[in-house]
């Protein structure tokens, strides 16, 4: 019965042949994917990079990006953006490297080590809506550290909450959800440095401070440096943080954006959104490879080993 | 080897400022959400709490979330990751273009897609669905990057050729191969790349905000305007939620879908 089904079908030569594995109708099999990717990847790709070099009438036309380029509210918010981004991305990379450097010297397998991992996890993701209400609750009027501030430092920055809807409040949120991202990518690396080389540096009269200098910080720098890459990105490409903060619609580029793209007022001007966008995408694109020969360099040296 | 007195002064110094940092606004969080509201004035209330069942749109919004949820799993499972196995076993030259193809949204961030997908959404509105779930559709690709890391791992540890031959050797149909045979293979990478689509679908606001979705996220925000201590108070209960789940989900599955972040 089996045979006769097998016979039937007529597909046992063709299924295990190795042409049927090569043929050219194996590229049906991608089809699927390909359409839906270029349906919901593709297009808005080609969409926004295509749509930075035309006017609001589909015409080609590099005005508006000349114009987003020269406007003082586009550069300010784009310097903003940098900044935020490269101060949160520091910040938060010395931090979450010297706590994953605590997390790694404890025990290996501990609660200490399980609960920081999984907390990491988390709080890692923990950007946006949420995140504003914990700092709210904590800085903001009527907050947990502001009202105790109010009763007890009262002349402090702490007992007035304009502080939080600025620069200095966003570095301060999006540094919250940078410290456990860096702990998840910065750990693996540090678990990575064997024992044995500091027993070796030791034993050849190495302080703890030339093991460090000479061995420790060469081997961790480009993973370091890769972290604080990513967390560059991450704060860059972050909206929802602030969206929910900070009423300033100019204020960073992704606010930008959104309001070109929504703004009731003024008519929704999709070609300055697409520009504003454009040069996002450049500085996330030079970052990101950046990242990527930094961990090329790092998954060799973990090989080598 | 025991630790010197510097060393473990710098480390408890970390420990309790990171601690400190991270763990205090948690708390304020909760001394928020029980702070008496309205006609009261005194004392601690759970009032803000029992009010989380009766916003309205919430409990909407968390089914319609977990459902977009439940579609985005169902894509990588009958989409991607077949698509990824097909690629394997029969394209090889199509594994760098495919490889791109997945990495492309680290380069682009979800405010820039936004703006490229907001035709396509408005058409979709018009002409399909007016629902949230049909932003399944963005996610999914959303998450590419990290479905295909702990994809092309998994598939590199498995000889998937070998066992693809012996099943067709055997008879098997080429869907049995691939969702009978090399897909519980390749389990762990599937239950990590599930449990991210999890978390990003909940965690979203960027695209259903601008593209006027009322998403969990957008609903959370939108309570928050009109009463916060009840926005406070579900926003800690869902991570409460998130840090439950963490923990019942055995620890070698889930590190495997936290750490794997790594591009490149």
């Amino acid at each position: 019965m089996t045979q006769l089904q097998y016979k039937g079908t007529g597909s046992a030569n063709g299924r295990t042949g190795s042409r049927y594995w090569r043929s050219k109708s194996a590229y049906l099999g991608v089809m699927p994917f390909l359409l839906f990717s270029g349906l919901f990847l593709l297009y808005p790709t080609w969409n926004v990079v295509s749509g930075a070099v035309q006017d609001n009438n589909g015409q080609f036309s590099t005005t508006v990006l000349k114009e987003v380029f020269n406007s003082p509210i586009a550069r300010q918010a784009f310097a903003n953006s940098l900044e935020l981004s490269a101060k949160t991305a520091i910040v938060g990379a010395l931090l979450g490297g010297l706590f994953a450097w605590a997390i790694a010297t404890g025990k290996p397998g501990g609660v200490f080590y399980k609960v920081s991992v999984a907390l990491s996890s988390v709080l890692a993701q923990f950007g946006g809506v949420m995140l504003t209400f914990a700092f709210l609750a904590t800085f903001g009027f009527n907050g947990l550290v502001s009202s105790l501030a109010v009763k007890f430092l009262p002349n402090t920055f702490l007992a007035d909450s304009t502080w939080l809807y600025g620069m200095t409040g966003l570095s301060i949120l999006y540094t919250f959800f940078q410290i456990p991202l860096m702990v998840l990518v910065f750990l693996p690396t540090l678990e990575n440095l064997k024992p044995q080389w500091r027993e070796a540096s030791d034993a050849l009269g190495g302080k703890a401070y030339e093991y460090w200098l000479r061995v420790g910080i060469p081997i961790l720098t480009p993973s370091f440096v890769g972290g604080a890459l990513l967390l560059f990105v991450n704060s860059f490409s972050a909206y929802a943080t602030a969206n929910t903060l900070i009423n300033l619609s100019d204020f960073l580029t992704p606010l930008e954006i959104a309001t070109a793209l929504t703004s009731e007022t003024g008519g929704s001007n999709p070609a300055e959104a697409k520009s504003l966008s454009m040069f996002m995408v450049i500085v996330v694109v030079i970052v990101m490879s950046l990242y990527a020969l930094l961990r090329r360099k790092v998954s060799k040296w973990e090989q080598k080993r | 080897m025991k630790q010197s007195l510097g060393v473990r002064l710098w480390r408890w110094t970390i420990i309790s400022f990171v601690a400190l940092y991270l763990l205090v606004p948690l708390y304020a969080m909760f001394d928020f959400s029980t702070k008496p509201f309205g006609f009261a004035d005194k004392g601690r209330t759970f009032r803000a709490w029992t009010m989380i069942p009766s916003q309205p749109d919430l409990l909407a919004a968390i089914s319609r979330s977990l459902i977009t949820a439940a579609i985005v799993m169902a894509l990588i499972l009958f989409m991607i990751v077949p698509t990824a196995i097909w690629v394997h076993l029969k394209l090889p030259g199509l594994r760098r273009p495919f490889e791109l193809l997945c990495l492309l949204p680290l380069a682009i961030p979800a405010i820039v897609i936004v703006v490229g997908i907001a035709p396509l959404y408005r058409w979709i509105s018009i002409n399909i669905s007016e629902s949230p779930i049909t932003l399944a559709g963005v996610y999914s690709m959303l998450i590419l990057p990290y479905t295909y890391r702990s994809l092309s791992a998994a598939l590199d540890a498995v000889d998937i050729h070998t066992l693809a031959e012996a099943a067709t050797t055997l008879g098997a149909s080429i869907s049995r191969v691939i969702f009978g045979i090399i897909m519980p293979t390749i389990k762990t990478g599937i239950v990590n790349g599930s449990f991210i689509a999890i978390a990003l679908v909940l965690g979203e606001y960027t695209i259903s905000n601008i593209l006027n979705f009322k998403t969990f996220q957008v609903v959370i925000a939108q309570i928050g305007r009109q009463n916060g201590n009840v926005a406070v108070a579900v926003s800690l209960a869902s991570l409460l939620l998130v840090i439950f789940l963490l923990l019942i989900i055995p620890t070698k599955k889930r590190q495997g879908a936290v750490l794997d972040v790594d591009i490149a």
